[in-house]
């Protein structure tokens, strides 16, 4: 039932957009990261309007569809102007939409710190950043690991958004090879492969991750 | 930017179309999806030989893959051996399988939270194994479960966006049409589609809270 020549054939159109998918997710990663720590510090900080906005940010973000974040990137940046092309767009997309759910992660995770942590810190003469940096953070990011590592996973399998604004990810050339060949059946079922080939263990390893953790604390 | 041309009362009902589309869909996969992840989850749950190892794969398998992927191999892949479904429906399944595994371990999760003692208690006290499930075990695990099940719906509204590849016409499929028009209308367009999506979101993530309080 499977062809396997479409796989042989086309291996290095696949190979190219698995490399580009896994490009996008840990760009997205790493960008959604910092965002998401700024946005967890402004809705900590105390300053109604940083509050605010952190809030406004996160509660929209998160419920909205990914996939127009991605088109505001793709439609909506190229009509007043700012060009993109579809990797950057789409990569951009799915660095804003992650960013406000690892910007909850991190504020569950900063919250869970007893107060009298930074209390202690604070009235032993440490500045706002020195108590987050040296008490408050590395404390919690113990309990922001696992949810991160699942961010991750979500990352990965929606940066197959990408297709839709041609942004050369890994469904994106799938769809290449499917049209071109006109087999469909087993072109997705390597897609799914190559897919499965990063999450599996990915999920596995979070699973693993998050028993343990829970064990410990 | 022309928000007065991009909101006339002709594109925004266009838009409507769309949002009762995707709300249809949206509906229909959130009961088909519920029905069968709480079916699966109790299988994996009671651990029910055979069945429950088969669908543990099939479940960490569409888990674990893009929901675009799923929706296109239903639309175009299945057709090829022989499985042919209009555009509404293929969404439908596809949406349905995705989300169906996502609440499956759900449901599983709240089960296994219920303390062991309680079933043990029940079994001992006389209570068959369905008796335990129906009257014990069910009643304290849902209610662990109401949380993460409406924000699984809550992604569920936002996935059926994706369908727009297979040109369901739902809301975003529509407000791409309408930013095809006109260069000026891309970001009055998505801004209001955003908003009719978080409203509706949002309303559902407040009643979830609501839920939370009250059985709590």
């Amino acid at each position: 039932m499977l062809d396997f020549s479409i796989l042989t054939e086309y291996f290095p159109l696949y190979l190219e957009g698995f490399l580009n998918t896994i490009k996008a997710s840990v760009l997205a990663l790493i960008g959604s990261f910092l965002l998401g720590t700024v946005i967890a510090i402004f809705r900590i900080s105390g300053v109604k309007l940083l509050q605010w906005f952190g809030t406004a940010y996160v509660e929209f973000i998160r419920n909205i569809p990914i996939l127009i974040v991605v088109l505001f990137f793709s439609w909506g940046l190229p009509s007043i102007g700012v060009k993109l092309d579809g990797f950057a767009a789409g990569t951009l997309g799915l660095t804003v939409y992650t960013s406000a759910f690892i910007a909850e992660a991190i504020r569950a995770g900063i919250q869970s710190v007893p107060k009298g942590q930074s209390e202690a810190a604070r009235s032993a003469g440490m500045t706002y950043i020195q108590t987050m940096i040296h008490v408050i953070l590395p404390q919690a990011i113990k309990l922001v690991i696992p949810p991160l590592s699942n961010q991750f996973i979500n990352l990965i399998k929606n940066s197959s958004v990408l297709t839709i604004v041609a942004g050369l990810d890994l469904m994106y050339f799938s769809d290449k090879i499917s049209s071109e060949t006109y087999v469909i059946f087993s072109t997705y079922i390597f897609a799914a492969m190559f897919y499965l080939v990063l999450t599996l263990p990915m999920s596995y390893g979070a699973s693993v991750l998050e028993r343990k953790w829970a064990k410990n604390s | 930017m022309d928000f007065i041309g991009a909101y006339s009362p002709d594109n925004l009902r266009f838009l409507m179309e769309g949002l009762k589309i995707t709300l249809f869909v949206a509906f229909i996969a959130i009961i088909l999806s519920f029905v069968i992840g709480c079916i699966v989850g109790t299988i994996r749950y009671a651990k029910v030989p055979i069945l429950s190892p088969i669908l543990m794969v099939i479940v960490e398998v569409l888990r674990n893959l893009p929901l675009l992927l799923i929706i296109l191999f239903v639309q175009f892949g299945l057709p090829e051996i022989g499985i042919k479904m209009t555009i509404t429906f293929g969404a439908i399944v596809a949406l349905t399988a995705f989300e169906a595994s996502m609440i499956s371990e759900i449901v599983r999760a709240g089960l296994t939270s219920v303390p062991k003692g309680q079933v043990e208690a029940a079994r001992s006290s006389g209570l068959t194994q369905m008796q335990t499930l129906w009257h014990i075990v069910l009643p304290q695990g849902l209610r662990k479960m109401v949380p993460p099940l409406v924000s699984q719906f809550i992604s569920l509204l936002k996935d059926t966006s994706l369908a727009v590849i297979i040109s369901l016409a739902e809301l975003v499929h529509n407000a791409q049409i309408i930013m095809g028009q006109n260069s000026n209308y891309p970001i009055p367009i998505l801004l209001l589609i955003a908003v009719i999506y978080f409203v509706i979101n949002y309303a559902l993530s407040l009643i979830s809270k609501r839920l939370e309080t009250k059985t709590a």
